[in-house]
């Protein structure tokens, strides 16, 4: 079994996210890491391939990163936790691309991969689309099982379980396809110092658009099918109007909650 | 002879070392940081955390790959020690303890067959072994050691009476092995013999007395031992007879480079916290680090914490050296850098409670904040793995000095 798991760098949630003058996220101020919901792929992949290699079948997790110089700390990361081989594809015209040029990037590095599985998180903690993996199925021409709750897998087949509000559904895919996991699925693994030292010796291959066959006419910001015109901070939020019980607090809390039509 | 340590300047840790760091902070604040204030509180020892800290590979960090290990460096258990001390000082001393006085006595001088034995359980983090040193009546002079361990030639085991005291991780509900120094004869001078037997929990005539009431550490596992015509098998010799002065002697240079790393955890968590309660506390219509005698008190602090962070891992990679076989440097410099790390930075902790309890005004004497708890829990650390005047002297003769 052969599992492709497609990962992206993202600013670290806790620190002071910003945009660039070009209204691009800004990915130099703040520490980047590996997108926390992309942890459930990989963590996923790792437990299928370890299952697949228990039972004799070779078995192999290739993480796929498309970002600057930097990401390849999100790719070491998945390294860390166990992953086999890592492949960064790397371009100074890919800045600014948008969902449809990363996705077409994303494909054209897989075609150079051999692959059964190709797992991704349910969307990056930055851009929060959520798009790229139905693109991805979509230009690979391969069934796309988004939001699984759940995996499981036999030779020739794939089967999730997708829990909404009022069902669960289970979706079966022959192989290969692609899935999209939630952070519901596993408890993704620290990576040990072992798995730290040993990430130092596995193979990451750096690609440029070239070497996948792309113009850069086809990606970056100037190629984005949308643009941003304005990017404008939230204004602070208004501290909160506070009541103190003097024997009344009941009934002011109701006239507030009126005062907005909330009751 | 003076012993140098002073040339000794120039380490730094690696991107691997920081990597790592990372990881056990994530660990820490995911699973050791929201339990803190409750496990202190109960005095509960949280046994469910052991293996999950195997898991990540603390207890192996050191140990050779063939017992479960990583074969990584003694830096590399300072930051993990520093990381979850800086969270929690008793997880971090149940981590220090566990490898420092549990799993390299054991690795440096056990046999194969009880390497086999223990080690893989305690690299796991499925057991745990304790050190019995300190007695009622011996501390640092072990010398004055009196557990008497006699051979019995007709069964041919060791018959073990005496007592031990303040033994970490001693009885918890994993401990497998305590390993004791005891009194196994005398030399022709008539000076005890001390050799280093392994004890297997649940031996007969080995009690594990109830658990001290302490000033901090509430979370950690700390016991007396009472042996009692305690009978263990003979093969159970840890090393050499005879050898057990010097086996411990070179444990307690890990130890104290180990115990600097924990104060440098609860250091920095006293920096962080008084830098956040100084620039948040409004009093007087502005916050309290506008006063200069906060913000200058903390940046004092700030210095002394940089200061420490250097001395600990100074000393870490001169006994990474020294592991590695590298003939440039010696046991006794290391020794002098763990006692110089230990003194300044325990020493440094201690001030950093001081000043984080101060700063935080009424609310630091309240368990409301953990400020209370680190200030209960620093004062250990001018005490354990030998006292600040225990370090002093080791420095003074180190330099020369006629000191008794």
């Amino acid at each position: 079994m052969k599992i492709v798991v497609c990962v992206k760098h993202v600013p670290d949630a806790q620190g002071d996210r910003r945009f660039t003058d070009d209204h691009t996220v800004d990915r130099e101020g703040v520490d980047g890491l590996l997108s926390e919901l992309d942890e459930y792929a990989v963590e996923e992949a790792l437990t299928i391939a370890e299952a697949r290699s228990a039972s004799g079948e070779d078995s192999t997790v290739t993480v796929l990163c498309m970002g600057p110089e930097g990401a390849t700390d999100a790719v070491r990361k998945a390294l860390q936790m166990g992953a086999d081989a890592g492949v960064h594809v790397c371009d100074d015209a890919l800045a600014g691309s948008d969902a449809l040029a990363t996705s077409k990037v994303l494909a054209a590095a897989l075609r150079t991969l051999e692959f059964d599985l190709v797992l991704t998180g349910m969307a990056s903690t930055d851009g929060l689309m959520s798009v790229v993996p139905a693109m991805l199925a979509q230009r690979l021409g391969l069934p796309q099982v988004t939001l699984a709750g759940k995996v499981e897998l036999d030779g020739t087949t794939v089967r999730i379980e997708r829990d909404g509000d009022s069902a669960t559904e289970v979706i079966e895919a022959p192989l290969p396809a692609l899935v999209s996991v939630t952070d519901q699925i596993n408890d993704p693994r620290y990576p040990s110092f072992k798995g730290i030292m040993a990430a130092k010796k596995k193979p990451v291959n750096t690609l440029s658009l070239a070497d996948l066959g792309l113009s850069p006419d086809d990606v970056g910001l100037s190629a984005a099918w949308s643009v941003v015109e304005a990017v404008a901070a939230r204004p602070p939020r208004q501290a909160g109007q506070r009541i103190t019980d003097e024997g009344d607090g009941g009934t002011r809390l109701v006239e507030f909650l009126a005062g907005a039509k909330i009751v | 002879m003076t012993t140098s340590v002073s040339v000794e300047s120039s380490f730094e840790l690696s991107r691997d070392h920081e990597d790592f760091r990372r990881v056990v902070r994530d660990f820490a604040a995911e699973h050791v940081a929201p339990h803190s204030a409750a496990w202190d509180a109960a005095a509960r020892f949280p046994v469910e955390l052991v293996p999950r800290m195997g898991e990540l590979g603390l207890f192996g960090l050191i140990v050779p790959e063939e017992y479960g290990g990583s074969g990584g460096d003694f830096t590399s258990l300072c930051v993990a020690i520093e990381e979850l001390g800086r969270v929690d000082q008793s997880v971090g001393i149940t981590l220090s303890a566990g490898v420092g006085l549990g799993i390299t006595p054991l690795l440096t001088y056990g046999t194969a067959e009880q390497k086999a034995r223990w080690l893989p359980d305690l690299v796991a983090g499925r057991a745990l072994a304790a050190f019995g040193l300190t007695e009622p009546e011996a501390g640092s002079d072990a010398g004055a050691t009196r557990t008497r361990a006699v051979l019995d030639e007709a069964s041919r085991e060791w018959v073990i009476d005496g007592a031990k005291a303040f033994i970490t991780n001693s009885g918890t509900s994993i401990t497998s092995v305590i390993t004791i120094t005891a009194v196994t004869g005398r030399r022709p001078d008539d000076s005890p013999e001390l050799s280093t037997i392994l004890v297997p929990a649940g031996s007969a005539g080995l009690v594990v007395d109830p658990p001290y009431r302490k000033l901090g550490w509430h979370a950690s596992d700390t016991h007396g031992l009472t042996f009692a015509g305690c009978r263990v098998p003979e093969a159970n010799l840890l090393g050499q007879r005879g050898a057990g002065l010097r086996q411990f002697l070179a444990t307690l240079d890990d130890g104290r480079i180990a115990i600097s790393a924990l104060a440098l955890g609860l250091a920095r968590a006293c920096l962080e916290a008084c830098v956040e309660y100084a620039g948040s506390r409004v009093a007087f219509g502005r916050p309290i680090g506008a006063n200069q005698s906060i913000a200058f008190a903390i940046a004092d602090l700030a210095v002394a914490v940089d200061s420490a962070r250097l001395l600990t891992y100074r000393a870490a990679a001169l006994k990474d050296r020294l592991r590695a076989g590298d003939g440039s440097v010696d046991r006794a410099q290391v020794a002098a850098a763990a006692a110089r790390a230990k003194l300044h930075t325990s020493t440094t902790a201690m001030d950093a409670a001081r000043l984080a309890t101060q700063v935080h005004g009424g609310s630091g004497f309240i368990e409301e904040y953990p400020v209370a708890r680190y200030y209960r829990d620093a004062k250990i650390l001018e005490i354990g793995e030998g006292t600040s005047e225990i370090q002093r002297l080791v420095i003074a003769r180190g330099l020369g000095l006629p000191v008794d």
